[in-house]
Parts: C-alpha cells; sequence; structure tokens
C-alpha cells in the first residue's frame, strides 16, 4: 500500500494551490517588461471580510485603472504594466509571514502592499523593513504609529490612532453640548478587544474632561451577538448621547436592536461598520443621523468618481471610511514610483517628502503619517458624510438631535 | 428589572438551542460529529437572503422550503459521504475521528465556496424587525419567531422520540447500534434518516438567524463553537439537554450582563461549562458510561 502522510499530502495541496494562485494572477505578463506587485491577503478566515470589504476590491479596482491606460509610468516616461501575485495569508500572521517572505526573496517582486488589519501590518513591519520594502499600512489604526516610524522608517501609517478618532468624537459632542442639544450624560459599551479597548481608553478622559459623565459604562466580549440586555439598560440610562466603541457585528447587532426596541437618543454613534455601504440596508433604509467612524468629503468630484468606478468594478460602493485611504495610498504609490522609481530608498524618501493629488484631495505625509484625516461621520441624505473635525474642508454640519429611526 | 433578563435570556436561550438541536441529534444518532455544522446553517441563512431579496419570498415562507431542502441535502451528504465512512469502521472511535477529519474538511469546502458565491461581505436582511412587547419588555419579533420555532421543533422531537415508534428504532440506533438490526431495524437507514434530520434542523436554525443577525461567509466556525458548548453541556446526543442547555446558557449570560458586567458573559458561559464537566462529564443529561 502506498503511503502518503498527511504532511506530504497537505504539502502538496498547499504548492498546488500556490502555484495556481501565481499562475491564475499573471496574466498581465504578456508583453513587454512588467511591474510585478505582490500581496498576501485574507481570502480567507476571520479577516476575508475586512480585507474583502476595504483591502482587496481597492487593490484589484487600482491594478485595473492602472493597467487599462498602458501602466504603471516610470520617471523615463516609459509604462510598465502591473503583474500581480497574490497569496492567501488565510488570517494567519504565520502564514502572513511565509507568504512576504516568499514574496520578497523568491517572486522578488518590485513593491509588496500590505495586509488588512492593524495586528497583521504590525506582524509584518519589520520583513518589509528587513527586506527594505516601503510598507504603506493604510489599514492599521495604532497611536504607536510616531514610534514605529522610527523603528522602520520604511513604513508609513494612513489611519490614525484610537486617541485621534476618540477625541474627534468628544470634541464633536462637547460643541452640541455647548450649544445645549445634548445633556451631559453619555452611554458608551465598548467591544473587548484591540481597537475598542484603544478607543475607551482614550475616549474615558477625555470625556470627563469636556464635563461629560459616563452614566453607562460597560465592555462586550467580541463574538457577542444579542445586545437585548445591554440596549435595555442603556434604553433606561438619562443619556442623550449612545456611544459604541464597537466592530461591524457588534454595531450592527446594536442598530438593529436600538430600532426594534425603539431606542432613539439624541446621538447615535457606533464605530466600525457604520461607514459600509450596506449599513443603510441593516438599518432598514434609516440610517439618517447615525454617526460613526470614518468618513469622506461627499460632494467633491473625485470622491464621487471614485465611489463610481469603484461601484462597476466591485458591484457596491466603497465603505466610506478606509476604503478611500486605501485607494489614496496606491495612488500616492503610483505617483511617487513616477517620480522616483522603483528603487526602495529613493521611493520611499519620495513617499515620505512628496505631495500626492489623491480621491482624498492633496496629500503630504508628515513623519510619515497621514494626518489630515476625518474622525467621525453622519449618515445624512443617504451618503455617509464627514462632520468631524468640523473645521476641515469638506466637513459637513452634524445634524443633532438625530432624527428618530 | 428581574422580568427583563428573564424575559431577554429565555429569548437568547431559544435562539442559541435552536442552533444546537440539529447537532446533537447528527452525532447521538450517527456518532458524526459535524464539524462542518455552522457550515451548513450558514448556506441554509445565505439561502434566506437569497430567496427573499432575489426573488421575494417572504422569510417565513422560505423557511418551509429550506427546511425540506436541508433535509434533502443531509441525506444526499450522508449518502455520498458518510456512509463509505461509516461502512469502513469497525468500532466506535475509529468512526468519530473519521468523521471528525472528514467534516473539518468539508468546513473548508464549504465556507470557501460561499466566499466565492457571495463574497466575504456582511449580510443581513430586515425582516419582522419590529418590537413586540412581551409582558411589557420589548423584544424583537424576528427573535421571537426563533423562540416559537425553537419550542415547536425541539419540543415535536422530544414527544417523537419518546412516544413513537419511530422515536423507539431511532433510540434503539442511538444506544446500540450493534444490536439494532437484530430486531429488524435498517440501522443505515435511521442513521441516514438522523443525518438529515439533524442537517434540516441546522438549516431551519440557520434560516431563523438570518432574520435576526447579520453575517458574513466565514462565520460558521462561531456557530458550531457555540452549538458543540451547548451539545457537550446538555449531554452529547440528547435532544432535551441540549434544549436545557441552550436556554441555560441564554440566561446566564443576560443575567451576567445586566447585573454583573457584560464584558463577563464569555467568561461565564465558560465557567458553567466547565463546572457542568466537572460535576457531570457526560453532560447534564448524559447516560453514565
Amino acid at each position: 500500500m502506498t503511503k502518503i502522510s498527511r504532511r506530504a499530502a497537505l504539502r502538496a495541496l498547499r504548492c498546488g494551490l500556490m502555484a495556481t494562485a501565481t499562475l491564475s494572477a499573471g496574466f498581465a505578463s504578456a508583453e513587454g517588461e512588467t511591474v510585478k506587485i505582490g500581496y498576501a491577503v485574507a481570502r480567507t478566515g476571520a479577516n476575508a471580510t475586512g480585507a474583502g470589504i476595504t483591502t482587496i476590491p481597492n487593490y484589484e479596482l487600482w491594478v485595473k485603472t492602472v493597467n487599462d491606460a498602458g501602466g504603471l509610468t516610470m520617471p523615463d516616461g516609459s509604462k510598465r504594466k502591473i503583474e500581480v501575485i497574490e497569496y492567501d495569508n488565510r488570517s494567519s500572521n504565520g502564514d502572513l509571514v511565509r507568504s512576504i517572505e516568499r514574496l520578497a526573496s523568491q517572486d522578488k517582486v518590485d513593491l509588496i502592499l500590505p495586509p488588512w488589519s492593524t495586528g497583521a501590518n504590525l506582524a509584518v513591519a519589520p520583513l518589509f523593513a528587513k527586506y527594505g520594502y516601503p510598507q504603506l499600512a493604510v489599514t492599521a489604526v495604532t497611536d504607536k504609529a510616531p514610534d514605529f516610524v522610527k523603528r522602520w522608517d520604511r513604513s508609513f501609517w494612513m489611519l490614525g490612532g484610537g486617541h485621534d478618532y476618540a477625541n474627534g468624537l468628544v470634541e464633536l459632542l462637547s460643541a452640541a453640548l455647548e450649544e445645549g442639544k445634548i445633556n451631559n450624560k453619555v452611554a458608551v459599551v465598548s467591544v473587548a478587544d484591540g481597537f475598542g479597548i484603544d478607543l475607551i481608553k482614550a475616549a474615558r478622559p477625555a470625556f470627563k474632561e469636556a464635563g461629560f459623565e459616563l452614566v453607562y459604562d460597560e465592555t462586550y466580549p467580541l463574538g457577542t451577538s444579542d445586545f437585548a440586555a445591554i440596549m435595555s439598560e442603556v434604553q433606561n440610562s438619562e443619556a442623550d448621547s449612545f456611544v459604541a466603541f464597537s466592530y461591524p457585528p457588534g454595531s450592527f447587532g446594536m442598530t438593529k436592536t436600538a430600532q426594534s426596541i425603539g431606542y432613539n437618543p439624541k446621538v447615535f454613534y457606533i464605530s466600525v461598520g457604520g461607514a459600509f455601504p450596506i449599513y443603510p440596508g441593516i438599518a432598514n433604509g434609516k440610517p439618517d443621523g447615525v454617526m460613526a467612524i470614518g468618513g469622506v468629503d461627499a460632494d467633491s468630484s473625485a470622491i464621487k468618481d471614485y465611489f463610481a468606478s469603484h461601484t462597476d468594478s466591485v458591484g457596491n460602493p466603497p465603505d466610506s471610511w478606509a476604503s478611500a485611504i486605501t485607494y489614496a495610498s496606491l495612488e500616492m504609490l503610483e505617483q511617487a514610483v513616477g517620480r522616483a522609481g522603483l528603487d526602495h530608498e529613493a521611493l520611499s524618501k519620495e513617499l515620505s517628502t512628496g505631495t500626492f493629488d489623491t480621491v482624498v484631495g492633496e496629500v503630504k505625509l508628515e513623519d510619515n503619517q497621514l494626518r489630515d484625516l476625518f474622525w467621525v461621520g453622519q449618515w445624512q441624505d443617504g451618503a455617509f458624510r464627514a462632520v468631524s473635525p468640523a473645521g476641515k474642508q469638506g466637513a459637513s454640519a452634524a445634524v443633532i438631535p438625530k432624527p428618530e429611526w | 428589572m428581574l422580568l427583563t433578563t428573564l424575559i431577554l435570556g429565555l429569548v437568547l436561550g431559544a435562539t442559541y438551542a435552536l442552533l444546537a438541536l440539529g447537532l446533537t441529534l447528527q452525532y447521538g444518532i450517527c456518532r458524526i460529529m459535524n464539524l462542518a455544522y455552522g457550515e451548513l446553517t450558514l448556506v441554509a441563512a445565505f439561502l434566506l437572503v437569497v430567496l427573499f431579496k432575489s426573488f421575494g419570498l417572504p422569510p417565513l415562507v422560505a423557511l418551509l422550503l429550506i427546511c425540506p431542502a436541508g433535509y434533502a441535502a443531509g441525506w444526499c451528504l450522508y449518502t455520498v459521504m458518510m456512509r463509505p465512512l461509516v461502512q469502513r469502521s469497525g468500532a466506535r472511535g475509529r468512526l468519530e475521528v473519521d468523521s471528525i477529519l472528514a467534516t473539518f474538511g468539508l468546513l473548508f469546502l464549504i465556507q470557501g465556496g460561499l466566499l466565492v458565491v457571495f463574497g466575504a461581505n456582511f449580510t443581513s436582511i430586515s425582516y419582522l424587525d419590529q418590537g413586540v412587547s412581551v409582558l411589557g419588555v420589548p423584544v424583537a419579533l424576528n427573535r421571537l419567531v426563533a423562540l416559537v420555532i425553537c419550542v415547536v421543533a425541539g419540543g415535536a422531537l422530544v414527544a417523537a422520540l419518546n412516544l413513537t415508534r419511530w422515536g423507539l428504532t431511532i433510540r434503539a440506533v442511538a444506544q446500540s447500534p450493534g444490536s439494532a438490526p437484530l430486531v429488524g431495524i435498517d440501522v443505515n437507514r435511521v442513521a441516514r434518516q438522523g443525518f438529515a434530520l439533524g442537517t434540516s434542523l441546522a438549516a431551519t436554525g440557520g434560516a431563523s438567524l438570518a432574520m435576526y443577525q447579520t453575517f458574513s461567509a466565514t462565520d460558521g466556525v462561531v456557530f458550531t463553537m457555540k452549538a458543540l458548548v451547548i451539545v457537550i453541556m446538555g449531554g452529547v446526543g440528547n435532544v432535551a439537554g441540549a434544549l436545557v442547555a441552550g436556554v441555560a446558557l441564554g440566561l446566564v449570560e443576560t443575567v451576567v450582563a445586566t447585573a454583573i458586567d457584560p464584558g463577563l458573559t464569555l467568561a461565564a458561559t465558560f465557567a458553567i461549562f466547565l463546572a457542568v464537566l466537572l460535576w457531570r462529564p457526560n453532560g447534564l443529561f448524559g447516560r453514565r458510561s
């Protein structure tokens, strides 16, 4: 009897899968010299949802847009098409690290695009640094970005940190408090996981300093699917403002529960997921007034064009938080390559010091970080509009109190 | 306050129990620990969304279609995939290991299929979202529907297993698959029925879940885990046990969330899970071996 050990079988399977991935991705290589761009994203596993909403569609849209226009423009004016090498990191950092190693050392790609999520970006940052690739960490929210920039000088952090989002929200609410639109009582819930913890830690002192009282302040475990108990307690508190530092499943669950029990606070804020294109559907067509993390300048023509082409190629509009920033990071890369070429050092320097024209407007990084961001957005007439910081160009005025569901 | 907690806990518990019924049945009758169980519920959930969004079928009507479709799918799955495993397994232990490995593979197959067909996005429908007052406590109507389905399906199952001749043969196969043929029972047929029925319940659970919860193609494992905890707590293969354990879990989570801290619900779940296992290793209603 032939014996095939499970390990051997798995190895064969993996090799086969990788070969297929490489083959199917290598279509563009037919003519001329190409620019090889590699990425390892979560096609399966727990991160597939996030990567599938924010990261993968934008990578694909960008590659298609660039290749349709003849390819990446090099400093000498020649055009080179993009050839993609993609691996599935199966939402595991181990697989992710192996894939990045492979992209850098075996496939020898010219550029590597980052994976989705803060944790994944941190996991591969040392590798990017080791091989010298610039890392445009878009979907990473971290307060430690200044430290990371010192440690890995070719890393770029483009989505702010927990403090920024918490402070942006508190600023918005304290303006409403001063105008007498809401009382000083706030009910806040947060998911007991990285992002929720970061935000609530930053929000507690900020709320206190602004004169707010947290009448309800509880956390819930990741994976909670039923919010009836929490929402009924929140409803019984006297808070005018409801704030949830939540992930998409929680944001959606709380919205549905609030609607079914008829909970109508003057401010209803949820975090990740509120800016997703499916949110109006989840809110039963009544998202108006709901605030969430993110926001775009819905009136800018660049954003309108971007939404239209995303809808065309992916089938649905992008989310209104990290998607546009992700696409902007790719445009930055494209323009930086046009000016500095594919040499990693020159390219990183250009990314760090150059000014770029993107879908979110003119972008210039400060200390390798994108700081000019919107922190809070609100659904108004079917669009998720940025409302904080109120002074930033393109921000709309927040509607408080929120209309009833 | 106490009443609110009680009602919310009962409703939550019923949705948990409904999710676990099929798994306990499949293991109890066929000795197949179906790790792809959560994925099967997801398939039903997606099916309901498609029927609702593309064909305009009201979810409760779609449920009536999905339930028998689940039975058919389970029937085929057993015939094609499980039967060969059962046939070559002599002792009981081998089938358990084989079925765990096989369904573990099936899990990824179905998950991959769902990702290809439906993408990675969150999916949700709005149906019967309005609140209904139950003794003054507002409860979402779609969760109440799940509670009713759970009570009806669970009750019917318990009654059928204990009171009918069909139930007797099923219990015979469950207790002693080796001796059941001696009294003229076609073990293969009964096991296939049991597996199909379990799949049908998984589909029902998934379809009713789609009415009240947002889900995505990668959520199956979460459902399997929840169902596994309930099944093991209630006593593997024991339908009444799964019902009681599900409701108990829902109650504990809600009480802890309101009286102590929502952050401790997960800890409470596993604390009572541990306690039950220490106190009764075979589950609340498990047979002593």
